[in-house]
């Protein structure tokens, strides 16, 4: 296996095109993903190798064609479906839950359904407050998903392949402001799939435990280098897949540091922070140095204007800040 | 259709006896329309419908007895308890449930469709909703997409004239379901659907259509259901005068054995003999799902998600 460097955009077209190549029943269905190579080129030449039959664009129309994966699912093949942006995945909330999630459980176990949504989730940049909703905490929230938000590219690939292998319903988050970003950790080996629900640790530290997932475990790292220089060796774990969560490495990882810092995008609410502090108090509340700190969007719908969609999203100053306060450090 | 028939009117006994809990959703008075499709069938084709669904099952040759006990929430329930009158399936009958969100099972047959034309496997779709449903958004999405990739699928439209306790005519602007699919060069057509063999003849046209790659067709059934919504609805929204009506004039079973004995020449006795032995099947279902055992407390973190990779 040789590690090569690609963007997050080739990773995500090779793992499909590697899935689709290797299982006739694997196909991918989505607005604009045959014609016109993806939205966001994700897709691009996967028609030209593959086909109408295989690569299917769709009438704009989420709950309806989300409904028809689900039965293609049930029917013996794999859809991979593509929404344009997660935030259009509203649109076919209920057959993600209602219809793919529940559907073993409801069977007794005889109704599979391996299917995989995926897209480009959370903010990107000045889209606005219905373009920019991330989706993790609220689909984590219920049993019978899976749900992996990677941030390199070869976690991209190896783990997009592992979801299309996977026989329940995986969601699958990616991210527009990754997808251009060149990494050099992907592999060149078809067979290689990472497992579902193992968080990577991406820098060691003794002081303080980072937790981030998808286009936050970048700016984690970034605030950690920061934090090196003032004495602070911050441990960045990335979550990879956030249900099932990597409870095991987080808790590991606070027994050697006793302070914690969660980030994500999304509102604080009930969110992932929410969550990972909550398995903290149960399972680590002994190795607890300072009250667990959640880094989050702001609680608000996402500002258009520059200034404001800046100070609603967590950056690395933020994350430092927030790193310093876990250590009972005075704040710059 | 008798044994749909008897199967529900103890299913309502059951529930009155506290053996069957929550939604319970009885088919009596309907059976002719999913008897009639369900004989002109072929093995590889698929059947999904909505949470009115035990008669569904007994037409797909599912076992009165799983039936009966996934009713009463009891281990050798379909769904091994854990599914309830709504949620039920049979991979080995090709029945996809068994759906409780109105409207639902219509995308998810579409795609039962596009896996059986993507596969080339031969099969046709049957999507069966109710006059509730046809009103929902996806219904049309699905009818666009299935009539945009020609998909093998027959959607059939139970009309019994109420979504639970609305009126068609309070409820449907141009109540004519079978019409709805003209948009997008979907035919339909109107069958009575108290009438067995009418039904039968139109489903061999729906379905030869379907199954010849001209891609989907639907059949509204004109019918009436002879219990409330769900066994606490009161059905007040009706007369008794209405469904007695129906009772008398239209009732498919009653049309059916006049046909057998007057018709077909069966004489009364053999007929009879049959009914005896749907009481029989009845009631061994009956015992069955009131002495299987509840399942297992270990059941209940079981079959969330699939376990072992396809690697």
């Amino acid at each position: 296996m040789t590690l090569i460097s690609m963007t997050v955009r080739e990773a995500l077209r090779d793992a499909m095109a590697e899935e689709i190549r290797r299982d006739e029943t694997v196909f991918l269905m989505g607005e604009e993903v045959a014609e016109y190579n993806g939205a966001y080129k994700v897709s691009q030449g996967l028609l030209d190798e593959f086909g109408p039959k295989r690569i299917v664009d769709t009438p704009i129309t989420e709950h309806g064609f989300a409904g028809l994966g689900v039965g293609a699912a049930f029917g013996g093949l794999r859809p991979i479906i593509e929404f344009m942006t997660f935030n259009f995945s509203m649109q076919a909330m209920d057959q993600i839950i209602n219809s793919a999630a529940k559907t073993l459980y409801m069977s007794g176990g005889q109704m599979g359904c391996p299917i995989v949504f995926r897209g480009p989730n959370g903010a990107a940049s000045r889209v606005g407050a219905q373009h920019s909703h991330c989706f993790a905490s609220l689909y984590a929230h219920c049993p019978g998903l899976k749900v992996i938000s990677p941030y390199s590219a070869g976690d991209a690939k190896a783990l997009l392949k592992a979801a299309i292998r996977d026989p329940n319903p995986v969601i699958f988050l990616e991210n527009e402001l990754l997808y251009g970003q060149h990494f050099d950790d992907v592999s060149d080996d078809p067979d290689h799939v990472l497992p579902i629900g193992k968080a990577l640790v991406r820098r060691e530290g003794k002081d303080v435990t980072l937790t981030a997932f998808s286009i936050m475990v970048g700016k984690a790292l970034q605030a950690a280098d920061l934090l090196a220089e003032q004495g602070i060796e911050a441990e960045v774990i990335d979550l990879r897949t956030i249900r099932p969560l990597d409870t095991e490495t987080i808790v590991q990882s606070v027994k050697k540091t006793n302070r914690i810092v969660s980030i994500e995008e999304s509102w604080p609410f009930a969110g992932i922070g929410s969550e990972i502090a909550a398995l903290m108090m149960e399972q680590a509340f002994d190795y607890l140095d300072a009250p667990l700190i959640r880094v989050t969007g702001a609680d608000v719908p996402m500002p258009y204007a520059a200034n404001l969609e800046h100070l609603a999203l967590p950056q690395v100053e933020t994350i430092v800040e927030a790193a310093k306060t876990a250590c009972y450090r005075t704040p710059s | 259709m008798l044994l749909i028939r008897r199967f529900e009117e103890r299913a309502g006994q059951l529930y009155g006896m506290g053996l069957i809990a929550g939604f319970c959703h009885l088919y009596s008075g309907q059976e002719a329309v999913v008897v009639g499709i369900q004989s002109i069938l072929k093995p590889q084709d698929t059947v999904i419908t909505a949470y009115r669904d035990h008669g569904h099952m007994l037409a797909c040759e599912m076992d009165p007895k799983g039936v009966m006990a996934e009713l009463t929430g009891r281990s050798g329930g379909y769904s091994k308890g854990k599914g309830g009158s709504m949620h039920m399936f049979s991979r080995e009958k090709n029945f996809f449930g068994g759906h409780g969100i109105v409207g639902a099972q219509v995308p998810i047959g579409t795609g039962l469709a596009f896996a059986h034309k993507y596969k080339e496997d031969g099969g046709v779709c049957i999507t069966y909703m109710g006059d509730g449903a046809a009103n929902q958004g996806q219904v049309y999405e699905s009818y666009n997409m299935a009539s945009l990739w020609k998909l093998p699928v027959v959607y059939v439209v139970e009309n019994n004239h109420y979504g639970m306790g609305t009126s068609v005519e309070r409820s449907s602007a141009g109540p004519n379901y079978y019409g709805r699919g003209q948009g997008w060069g979907i035919p339909g057509e109107l069958v009575d659907g108290m009438e067995l063999l009418k039904v039968k003849e139109a489903a061999r046209r729906a379905v030869d259509y379907a199954r010849s790659g001209k891609g989907p067709y639907i059949l509204e059934m004109d019918t009436y259901r002879y219990r409330g919504h769900s066994m606490s609805d009161p059905a007040k929204y009706r007369s008794k005068e209405e469904v007695e009506g129906v009772k008398e004039k239209r009732d498919p079973i009653d049309h059916f054995r006049t046909y057998m004995l007057k018709t077909l020449k069966i004489p009364e006795d053999q007929i009879k003999d049959i009914e005896e032995e749907i009481k029989t099947v009845v009631l061994e279902a009956v015992e069955f799902a009131k002495t299987s055992p509840e399942p297992d407390p270990s059941e209940l973190y079981t079959d969330v998600l699939k376990e072992g990779e396809n690697v």
